[in-house]
């Protein structure tokens, strides 16, 4: 019910919570949220509420990146969230969102990969980011994009004791972030665009574009979703409104 | 067969493969290469190829899953293990559990399930040699398993990746140019209506070279568009 009058709202310009198509709602950005977490952050977007927690553990890395620290992100869509997320290994929507954050963040070179080696070739920081989804009342990707480039710039690298063992609550440095990529989902229904939507809206809507944008407005990642197509001619703005919008959330972002 | 490396991938305009930037590998299209399927397709770029199956419409059970309005498409993209240079463990990862779903996604705008509620779709990508490219190649199979299984479609979906190397921008990415790749684009289009169904980037473009990549991937998709129907044409003329 809410849905179809969600849609029909859009189609006449206008929105459910009265906001203008292009404004996203209230954020809320808390940093060093988790003690356990050598970095973290709590992001209320709207009544969507998120968490995400770094953790820094020793590792070896990749076979073809020896001089490199190893990067991950995952995402649970806890039962707690919604009806809908069931209890299990992540499914598809939670490893996709798990993926855009990552290409976001990787893809940008935004943690210096290079400043994370202890032995070359043989040991290096591996950046574990994990995002708990707590509420989801629409548009997870950008508060869960938003919570996890805050939590990595608190994150903190812990020192090693003699033996090489991480020495938990014992900071050496914080991480090397260098960069503030900030992910905007460009909606669309019909010929309409907009952000940050609802849950209903998000029910409701054609297709969306998100688009990882940095400082300078070059372009790191960009995926497709949602059921339909877009027309081609419709990308070109679809693009300037993320580039135009993710100058105002790298403020939200210290 | 895409390792990294530090030589150039790109030298006075020609690609380490002899291609000039805005050049496709040698495209191959067979359709209704596997009768236990009510499908199929086997595309190859380059030493890229596709298999695809399509089973279905076929009866969906569990009975919950079930859309009393409309028959769903469901897709799966797999690598098998002896495609890529080290072996792959079979079986799901996080990579082929999204392509999965952008496949799905890419191929849903297309047809029309409307006319099928209550019943799945059944599409299959198998991926049996990979160079590069392997999820444009794998939906480029699966539109034409779809069409050449009878599932009612407004088009045929056409795809293709492009990218940057060494600053240039090109199309159709080999294993070796996706590896060291400053970016690269997959896109899939309706290129009759000039609808985008796939869109994923990553790496560093400005607006200027992705709106410039996406001209060429427009482009591609239109080429490789009329390759599909001829494949299409080839296979139904010879049985008539």
């Amino acid at each position: 019910m809410m849905e179809t009058y969600a849609l029909e709202l859009i189609q006449s310009g206008k929105r459910i919570d009265k906001r203008e198509f292009l404004q996203f709602r209230n954020a809320e950005i808390k940093e060093n949220v988790i003690a356990t977490a050598e970095g973290s952050a709590y992001v209320k977007l709207g009544n969507t509420q998120v968490i995400a927690g770094v953790k820094m553990n020793v590792g070896t890395p990749f076979a073809d990146t020896p001089n490199e620290g190893v990067f991950s992100v995952s995402a649970e869509f806890t039962p707690l969230a919604s009806e809908e997320f069931e209890s299990g290994p992540p499914g598809e929507d939670a490893v996709e969102l798990a993926r855009i954050v990552d290409r976001g963040i990787r893809e940008s070179k935004t943690i210096e990969m290079g400043k994370l080696v202890i032995t070359p070739g043989e040991k290096v920081w591996s950046v574990f980011v994990d995002i708990h989804i707590i509420d989801n009342q629409g548009n997870l990707l950008n508060a869960a994009a938003l919570a996890a480039l805050t939590a990595l710039l608190n994150t903190r690298i812990p020192k090693l004791d003699t033996e090489g063992k991480v020495l938990r609550g014992d900071y050496e440095r914080k991480l090397p972030v260098v960069h503030k990529p900030i992910t905007v989902s460009v909606c669309k229904v019909g010929d309409k665009l907009f952000l940050d939507p609802t849950k209903e809206e998000e029910s409701v809507l054609d297709s969306k574009l998100s688009i990882a944008v940095m400082e300078d407005d070059t372009i790191c990642a960009m995926q497709k979703q949602g059921n339909k197509g877009i027309e081609f001619a419709m990308l070109e703005s679809m693009i300037d409104i993320a580039i135009e919008k993710s100058k105002e959330l790298r403020k939200l972002v210290k | 067969m895409g390792k990294k490396t530090d030589s150039e991938l790109i030298i006075d305009g020609i690609r380490l493969d002899k291609r000039l930037p805005d050049q496709t590998r040698e495209i191959k299209m067979k359709v209704g290469n596997i009768v236990s399927a009510n499908g199929s397709a086997e595309v190859a770029f380059g030493n890229t190829t596709a298999l695809a199956s399509v089973h279905g419409p076929r009866p969906l059970f569990p009975k919950h899953l079930q859309e009393s309005q409309t028959g769903i498409l469901r897709v799966r993209y797999n690598m098998a293990p002896f495609s890529v240079t080290d072996r792959k463990s079979p079986g799901p990862d996080r990579r082929s559990v999204e392509i999965s779903k952008v496949t799905r996604l890419a191929l849903e705008p297309s047809l029309f399930l409307d006319d099928y509620p209550k019943v799945t779709v059944d599409g299959f990508v198998e991926i049996i040699q990979a160079d590069g490219s392997t999820r444009v190649t794998g939906i480029n199979a699966l539109s034409l398993a779809l069409a050449s299984a009878g599932i009612p479609m407004t088009s045929l979906v056409s795809a293709c990746s492009v990218g940057k190397i060494n600053g240039t921008l090109i199309v159709d990415l080999n294993g070796m140019e996706d590896n060291n790749s400053e970016s690269d684009v997959a896109v899939a289009m309706m290129p009759d209506k000039d609808i985008v169904t796939l869109l994923q980037m990553d790496g560093m473009l400005t607006k200027e070279e992705l709106l410039h990549l996406l001209g060429l991937a427009k482009k591609t998709c239109g080429k490789i568009y009329e390759m599909q129907k001829n494949a299409l044409l080839e296979k139904y003329r010879g049985e008539e």
